[in-house]
């Protein structure tokens, strides 16, 4: 049995989590008319909240600039933006955790080395970075998903380099070395499960910032492409109808914050009593 | 301060790996702006020309150590799209990005500390309760979308509700196109320009200080020696100021020195949401005609603003801190 978590945080992130995510699985179905391809452009579009459609289906959150349900696009954008949120930041912790322990357990110069390469990244604004890879590679979802593991790692590397450091001078390692157990398996079986902790909580949070900056590399057109919608790419595409029709950018945007504060209310109650560490995310 | 000096040589060389490996990254990229830059009908040979006008010709390590050279004599190069030095791009974009900055980073820090010092009293209570979701949904906002829906606000609701028309807010540009203001008035209309963009760095800058600032000085609330002249009578103010703001500025100082490149940077989203032509919306331009100097210039520069940050946060930390004063 999986106890259920004791922070009120934690349940009420993982609750509205489970909402978004169960909407985006059954959503799109449920959703009036195909949210992806053109219908009847000149009868369906810009129509208000609640709207009534063809065969009395009711738009709840109305149609966009093409007749498409805009409630029935936010649930598929969904899918994407939190696929690439999961993945990018699974991979980029992947990531991280392999060059910290390499780093950790090595030492010398390849310790070094790494230790540069991260402090030379962390120096960039995370969102340069992803600009610059994301344009000049050509955007698109592998893109998305490669440029945020190869921009995320740096902080699990740390947290992971730090906490081998501290788990290789442990008695029950040195007795293990004696017994001749080979350093390979050594670092894979007795110094790395000691040492994840801290990577799994910095993982988790990264996922809500994943989001964030996919939103903002496909709100810029360097993330997701049309049609295919993710909500940065729907927010911008609402932007030019936004005094006419502004539920068609606004309506994206609060499924995106609301994914962020599920995300948020998970990093902190995880971390207990707030953010316990400054986190570099996309501010800029 | 005796620690300075290594890490200021550790400084350099952290700047020099960012530039290197900025320039492997950039030049590594497919595509060529010499291409991209002379008509369409341009044969091998003048394309071939073209890049050696923008310095694109040889190879890969002789490019790199002219333009690391000119780098350490202070020159960035001329942007490939502009045709002009990469230094007075930035020098125009720079004062831009520093006004909306530099007011949205003090009144942020002003704010933000402020909720979080009054969270912090009431940990707990409702109105804590109702000041984190508040300020968590700030954090959580990106943004553009932030932008985008106070510009409906300002531009349809003052129309909405009858208030009178100088209440409608311009959403794009420095300066009202077309007018020839002067004086006082030119000042009245950049400023009105700048309300909405410094409005929304401001709500998601101070968001994410107040919800640091909260912990930070719930805990410092919290320990025993501050316990202790509570019980001994001393008044709120001087609590305030000689037991808690003293123990809860260290950490406050790290966020805002790590808050400092932001500034610069140039909130690339508020300022393409906005049109504001500064840093941000320069290096969106530049990525986008592939205008290699000036997106390495900008890196550079970005790079040793965070570097410097750091280093001066590290300073004033020490200074503030006497535990910190190394061993």
């Amino acid at each position: 049995m999986i106890t259920p978590p004791r922070d009120a945080r934690v349940r009420a992130g993982l609750l509205l989590l489970g909402v978004l995510i169960a909407g985006a699985v059954v959503g799109p179905w449920i959703a009036p008319g195909d949210p992806v391809s053109i219908n009847d452009v000149m009868g369906t579009r810009l129509k208000p909240p609640f709207a009534t459609g063809e065969r009395g289906a009711i738009h709840v959150l109305g149609t966009d600039a093409f007749g498409r349900d805009v409630l029935g696009r936010v649930w598929i954008a969904a899918r994407l933006s939190l696929a690439v949120g999961v993945a990018g930041s699974l991979l980029a912790g992947a990531l991280g955790v392999l060059l910290g322990a390499l780093g950790g357990w090595l030492g010398g110069v390849v310790d070094r080395v790494l230790l540069a390469i991260g402090d030379a990244m962390l120096a960039v604004p995370r969102l340069v970075l992803l600009l610059v890879i994301a344009a000049l590679w050509g955007p698109g979802l592998p893109t998305v998903v490669t440029v945020l593991a190869l921009t995320g790692w740096m902080g699990v590397a740390r947290l992971v380099r730090a906490d081998v450091l501290g788990v290789r001078i442990q008695p029950y390692v040195e007795a293990a070395t004696a017994l001749g157990v080979p350093s390979s398996r050594l670092l894979v079986r007795h110094v790395l499960p000691n040492a994840l902790g801290a990577a799994v909580v910095a993982i988790t949070l990264g996922v809500g910032n994943a989001i964030l900056l996919e939103s903002g590399l496909s709100f810029l057109g360097l993330g997701i492409q049309p049609p295919a919608p993710s909500w940065g790419n729907m927010i911008a595409g609402g932007r030019e109808w936004l005094l006419i029709a502004p539920w068609i950018a606004l309506a994206p945007g609060i499924a995106l914050v609301l994914t962020v504060i599920a995300c948020t209310l998970i990093g902190d109650g995880l971390t207990r009593g707030g953010p316990a560490s400054v986190d570099e995310r996309a501010r800029s | 301060m005796r620690h300075t000096l290594p890490r200021l040589v550790d400084a350099v060389l952290l700047l020099w790996l960012v530039a290197t490996l900025t320039f492997l990254l950039i030049r590594l990229a497919p595509g060529d702006p010499a291409s991209l830059l002379v008509s369409p009908t341009a044969s091998v040979e003048q394309i071939a020309a073209q890049r050696a006008v923008f310095g694109l010709d040889g190879s890969l390590l002789e490019q790199y150590g002219r333009w690391l050279g000119a780098l350490l004599r202070g020159d960035l190069g001329t942007s490939l799209a502009l045709s002009r030095p990469v230094s007075s791009v930035i020098a125009e974009a720079l004062p831009l990005s520093l006004l909306l900055g530099g007011v949205s980073l003090a009144l942020s820090v002003i704010a933000g500390v402020g909720v979080g010092g009054w969270q912090a009293r009431r940990v707990g209570a409702t109105s804590d309760t109702i000041a984190t979701v508040i300020t968590t949904a700030l954090y959580a906002a990106p943004s553009f979308w932030l932008a985008l829906a106070l510009l409906v606000i300002a531009t349809s609701g003052p129309a909405v509700f009858g208030a009178p028309a100088w209440m409608r807010l311009p959403a794009f540009g420095v300066h009202t196109p077309a007018a020839t203001l002067s004086g006082w008035p030119a000042i009245v209309d950049v400023a009105r320009h700048a309300v909405l963009p410094v409005l929304v760095l401001t709500l998601t800058g101070a968001a994410a200080i107040a919800r640091y600032a909260r912990s930070a000085i719930a805990e410092a609330w919290r320990a025993p020696h501050v316990r202790a002249a509570v019980a001994r009578g001393l008044p709120s103010r001087a609590l305030r100021r000689r037991y808690v703001v003293r123990n809860a500025i260290a950490p406050i100082v790290v966020l805002v020195g790590l808050a400092l490149p932001g500034v610069v940077a140039g909130s690339v989203f508020v300022e393409q949401v906005f049109a504001w032509p500064g840093l941000g919306r320069t290096m969106l331009q530049a990525i986008a005609s592939r205008d290699y100097p000036v997106v390495l210039g900008l890196t550079v520069l970005y790079a040793s603003v965070v570097i410097a940050a750091n280093l001066v946060a590290d300073v004033v930390v020490q200074s503030l801190d006497p535990r910190r004063r190394s061993a």
